[in-house]
């Protein structure tokens, strides 16, 4: 009979959030087309360690299982990306997941991205229509800039370009590139485009635009090709010109 | 402004660096450049510097201030990155640590440049072609300016590069491409112009 063939992880875990990380091996049995996943649901099924030892079965995050939702974002062989979308196949072995370090571990694998959602809070990265009457339609979207704006669309707050950011790490308050491209994507929407003041307020208040020193790394390892840092860069310009409005100006009415 | 204290700090230090202090470089390296074409006619220019009209007042509003509020900011701005080269090896991320790295360097050869020269002359010393020919003929010390200009210099074009993107010149990909080629140029340029000027001190040709 043939050698059952076996898949090596090893996996930095961590029982709770004040807890010492460790590491810990597991083999588990190869299958075709195996994605991270269904390695770490191998586990789940028979915590088993490669000594032989019984352990308890590896906490991580996850949702869509299609790359969309960005929860099961992790270190996967060095590289921050989506265990979803990472294939046995295609991964040197042992395959060494890591909890992306920018972020508080709750347990082993999974992360509080909370920060993420704060800092869209921080650059208000949504559009108010809520009226106490109806509004109306709001102003239409040109074909061609909707196709455009897509792409910025496609952030899932996934946090793996803040996890490759220099200058995003305990020392700095720094919220990162994803903000700041959502930032971007609702101040191009007609109908966002008229709190887009706010939203440049909202970046040049502490940990924003001004904590990029353009490393570049996010638009390199960014899953979607979001252009970030041709985001940071408009927005760069837009937040000159508005701090020029709001110093030389001869009122706030912008 | 009040309010947004860190964007007005932030972009006044990337601001500062281009004007004055990087013309202040560019100027300071072309002037001494004369060396080159001898002891008589560095001479000439040294003084005509040191003699300009309210040169103390230029100094420190044109070089000391504004070079103490860079390095100080620079200096907590260098401490807030973690820097990740060996794991994202990226031409840009490479830039991002050696400008930190130029930052440290250009500051502790600035310091003791200035304690060398301006300091030295203040006390009484000639400010002329002899002290830096006294200084330069040391080897060690030859080096150690030889270091000193490039990493200032490095700092300079590629914190070019930054204050365009920074305040939102370069936004497009190509754009920042061709500034980073731009400021390329500019770096082996200005380097050239400074380290011929040590040859021409050290060796005296």
């Amino acid at each position: 009979m043939a050698e059952q063939k076996t898949v090596t992880f090893i996996i930095t875990r961590q029982d709770s959030p004040d807890s010492t990380p460790y590491d810990e091996t597991f083999n588990v049995p190869y299958r075709k087309n195996m994605n991270v996943i269904s390695g770490l649901m191998e586990i789940r099924k028979n915590p088993v360690n490669a000594k032989g030892e019984k352990s308890t079965p590896v906490a991580w995050d996850m949702n869509c299982l299609e790359e969309v939702c960005g929860a099961c974002s992790m270190v996967i062989n060095g590289v921050p990306r989506q265990s979803c979308a990472a294939l046995v196949d295609e991964l040197e072995q042992p395959i060494r997941l890591e909890p992306m370090s920018t972020f508080p571990v709750v347990r082993d694998l999974v992360i509080d991205r909370e920060r993420m959602f704060d800092a869209l809070k921080q650059v208000k990265a949504w559009i108010p229509i809520d009226g106490s009457y109806d509004l109306g339609p709001g102003p239409r979207m040109p074909e061609k800039k909707r196709q455009w704006a897509y792409e910025l669309s496609k952030c899932m707050t996934c946090g793996v370009c803040l996890e490759a950011c220099p200058n995003v790490n305990d020392k700095s308050n720094f919220i990162g590139p994803a903000p700041i491209s959502q930032a971007r994507l609702f101040n191009a929407h007609p109908t966002g485009e008229m709190n887009a003041s706010e939203r440049l307020e909202g970046l040049m208040e502490e940990g924003g635009l001004v904590g990029c020193g353009n490393a570049q790394n996010c638009v390199q390892v960014c899953p979607k090709g979001i252009p970030l840092t041709t985001s940071i860069a408009a927005m760069n310009r837009a937040a000159t010109i508005q701090s020029f409005k709001n110093f030389f100006g001869s009122d706030n009415a912008h | 402004m009040a309010e947004n204290r860190e964007f007005f700090y932030r972009r006044l230090h990337s601001l500062l660096g281009v004007v004055p202090i990087g013309l202040f470089l560019i100027n300071h390296l072309v002037v001494n450049h004369f060396a080159v074409y001898g002891e008589e006619s560095f001479n000439k220019a040294a003084s005509f510097m040191h003699n300009l009209p309210f040169v103390l007042a230029l100094e420190i509003f044109v070089i000391y201030l504004p070079l103490l509020f860079h390095a100080i900011l620079g200096v907590y701005i260098v401490f807030t990155a973690k820097n990740n080269v060996k794991r994202y090896n990226f031409v840009r991320n490479w830039l991002f640590f050696l400008q930190r790295f130029t930052g440290i360097v250009t500051l502790v050869f600035i310091a003791w440049h200035v304690f060398e020269t301006r300091v030295q002359v203040a006390l009484g010393a000639d400010l002329d072609y002899g002290l830096m020919e006294g200084i330069l003929t040391s080897p060690v010390m030859f080096w150690f300016y030889v270091i000193g200009v490039l990493s200032a210099v490095f700092h300079f074009a590629n914190g070019l590069w930054g204050f365009l993107v920074s305040w939102g010149f370069a936004q497009s990909p190509r754009s920042q491409k061709i500034v980073t080629y731009a400021t390329l140029l500019i770096f082996l340029v200005v380097s050239y112009i400074g380290i011929r000027t040590l040859i021409a001190f050290a060796y005296g040709v």
